[in-house]
């Protein structure tokens, strides 16, 4: 047997090539079609139709490493597969510890892929203040412009949306919006949103904390105002809840194969959800969060089964 | 405001157990072996105690106002406020009580030293000891690697421990200035701890109630 040799091009390569790629077309699809199928899903953001996945990542308390190098990789390690597997929106805040240095380092290290839509927030009292701050996170991250701001928590919003929606005029900007969780200040909230143009909302709503169904979610859908979830496993309390009983087998149904999936199914089901951001600090779960996005979502009948069935346990 | 007082202390925690703890790995590995001398200072400590004399006096406070002044720059402004913004505040407190303790000890010489005569006096000695010797086994002894201990001197609460044990041995009368950081900051760290679920939560503000409250109560316990 010889070693081959170098076979010459055959006259136009081109053409054969793509005349190749064509005959293995019914080889190749069902490969393509599982990838298409495995990347998580988008809703459009209501005000410019931009599709976000449903999955994003959160970095209060996870990302909060200080300057420990082998943490700080890990969390580098958790932002590279969130990518890989089709995450964009990573959230985070002046108010998270070094959390904004840490997604700046990470991003730096992983090379920041174009897809992050960069969303952190303002949290100071006074609005003097709140453009320094706006700019110190923006060096933490490392980027030239974040994608959205939010006015953390609804802290002095009064004097802090007017710069957001002036820096959006500007293009320093492309998204504003307003925070609050653990269910605090809904009616607060709900004033903002019916008086002032606001491109999203962020609050807590999971299996468990789900006031948020009966006005703002409703409201948020009405007025075109994209929803970021947090607390989506109530720092862990949920998923501990959740854990000491079995899967039920229905789960299949909506292609749930853990707790968190199903914990966040629930959540992403609802129409006026645009993207929920659980966090942590290992690979596997990030992966297990993005996959959430994947597969069959929960109907109507079966998200009210799935509620009924948390409230049960 | 009000709504601050709906929030858990989970809820305000800024970060994870395994964060705080590595935070005194990572400290304790870049400078060792810096833990001797502390230790050592601690022995410094007990040796000028039991000499008793006005120079001996102002020469412990001076020792105790290197550690708090360490502990403010060296972990809680350089280390702890890495991962907690308000650590640079704690730190500016430690920084107070170093100057509390020089202005008190060093220049005005308050700090008396005495034999051990009275229940306060032998409690102060208790309670110095233990934060010199064992709260450095309180980690380990609860599963956490040596690296993680937490040294008089280096880390904040032996070091507000040690100090209220020296302030309940010296002088005929406690040194009430001295009391109010210590014991806050025992209180603090314990809440933190506590909305970490560690099981040494309350060692801290034990160590800190049991002082307060011999030193309210000294003339009555004060022993035959």
């Amino acid at each position: 047997m010889t070693a081959p040799t170098s076979i010459p091009p055959p006259p136009n390569n081109t053409r054969r090539r793509i005349l190749g790629i064509i005959a293995a077309a019914p080889l190749l699809l069902p490969t393509m079609g599982l990838t298409l199928q495995n990347r998580p899903a988008t809703r459009p953001i209501p005000s410019s139709g931009e599709p976000l996945p449903l999955v994003g990542l959160g970095s209060w308390i996870t990302f909060n490493v200080g300057n420990d190098k082998a943490a700080r990789d890990a969390s580098a390690e958790v932002m590279r597969n969130f990518f890989q597997a089709g995450g964009r929106l990573i959230d985070s805040s002046p108010m998270y510890g070094s959390a904004q240095e840490v997604i700046g380092y990470g991003l730096k290290k992983i090379g920041r892929p174009a897809e992050l839509f960069a969303a952190d927030k303002v949290w100071i009292s006074g609005g003097d203040e709140g453009g320094n701050q706006m700019e110190e996170s923006r060096r933490h991250w490392g980027i030239p412009r974040f994608d959205l701001l939010q006015v953390h928590n609804l802290l002095s919003w009064q004097a802090h949306l007017p710069t957001l929606f002036a820096m959006k005029a500007s293009g320093q900007l492309r998204y504003v919006g307003i925070t609050t969780s653990h269910g605090r200040r809904h009616g607060e909230m709900e004033q903002i949103m019916k008086a002032e143009p606001l491109d999203f909302i962020q609050l807590t709503y999971n299996l468990y904390d789900r006031e948020a169904e009966q006005r703002l979610l409703p409201l948020a859908l009405a007025r075109g105002i994209a929803v970021i979830v947090n607390r989506p496993f109530q720092q862990g309390d949920l998923l501990r809840r959740l854990a000491r009983h079995p899967l039920p087998s229905w789960a299949a149904e909506i292609d749930c194969s853990s707790w968190a999936q199903f914990a966040l199914k629930f959540i992403i089901s609802h129409p006026a959800v645009s993207c929920a951001i659980p966090a942590t600090t290992r690979v596997a779960h990030v992966l297990e969060n993005v996959g959430a996005a994947t597969g069959r979502l929960p109907d109507k009948p079966m998200r009210a089964r799935m509620a009924a069935f948390a409230d049960g346990l | 405001m009000t709504e601050c007082w709906s929030y858990s202390l989970r809820d305000l925690l800024l970060f994870s157990p395994r964060t705080y703890y590595r935070l005194f790995e990572l400290y304790n590995i870049e400078l060792w072996p810096l833990q001797l001398l502390f230790l050592a200072l601690g022995a410094a400590i007990l040796l000028l105690w039991r000499r008793r004399s006005e120079l001996a006096g102002r020469a412990l406070a001076a020792i105790i106002a290197l550690c708090w002044l360490w502990v403010a720059w060296a972990y809680l402004s350089q280390r702890y406020a890495s991962i907690n913004w308000a650590a640079n505040y704690y730190a500016l407190a430690f920084a107070l009580e170093a100057v509390l303790l020089l202005w008190l000890g060093v220049v005005r010489g308050r700090l008396t030293l005495a034999p051990v005569g009275s229940v306060r006096q032998r409690i102060g000695l208790g309670l110095f000891v233990f934060a010199w010797l064992c709260f450095p086994l309180i980690g380990p002894l609860l599963g956490r690697s040596w690296p993680q201990a937490e040294i008089f001197g280096m880390a904040p609460d032996p070091t507000a421990l040690a100090t209220l044990g020296i302030l309940l041995l010296c002088g005929v009368r406690p040194l009430w200035w001295l009391f109010p950081i210590p014991v806050a900051w025992c209180l603090i760290s314990g809440a933190t701890l506590w909305a970490m679920d560690s099981p040494d939560f309350l060692v801290a503000p034990l160590g800190a109630l049991l002082a307060i409250g011999i030193a309210s109560s000294s003339r009555v316990l004060k022993s035959s």
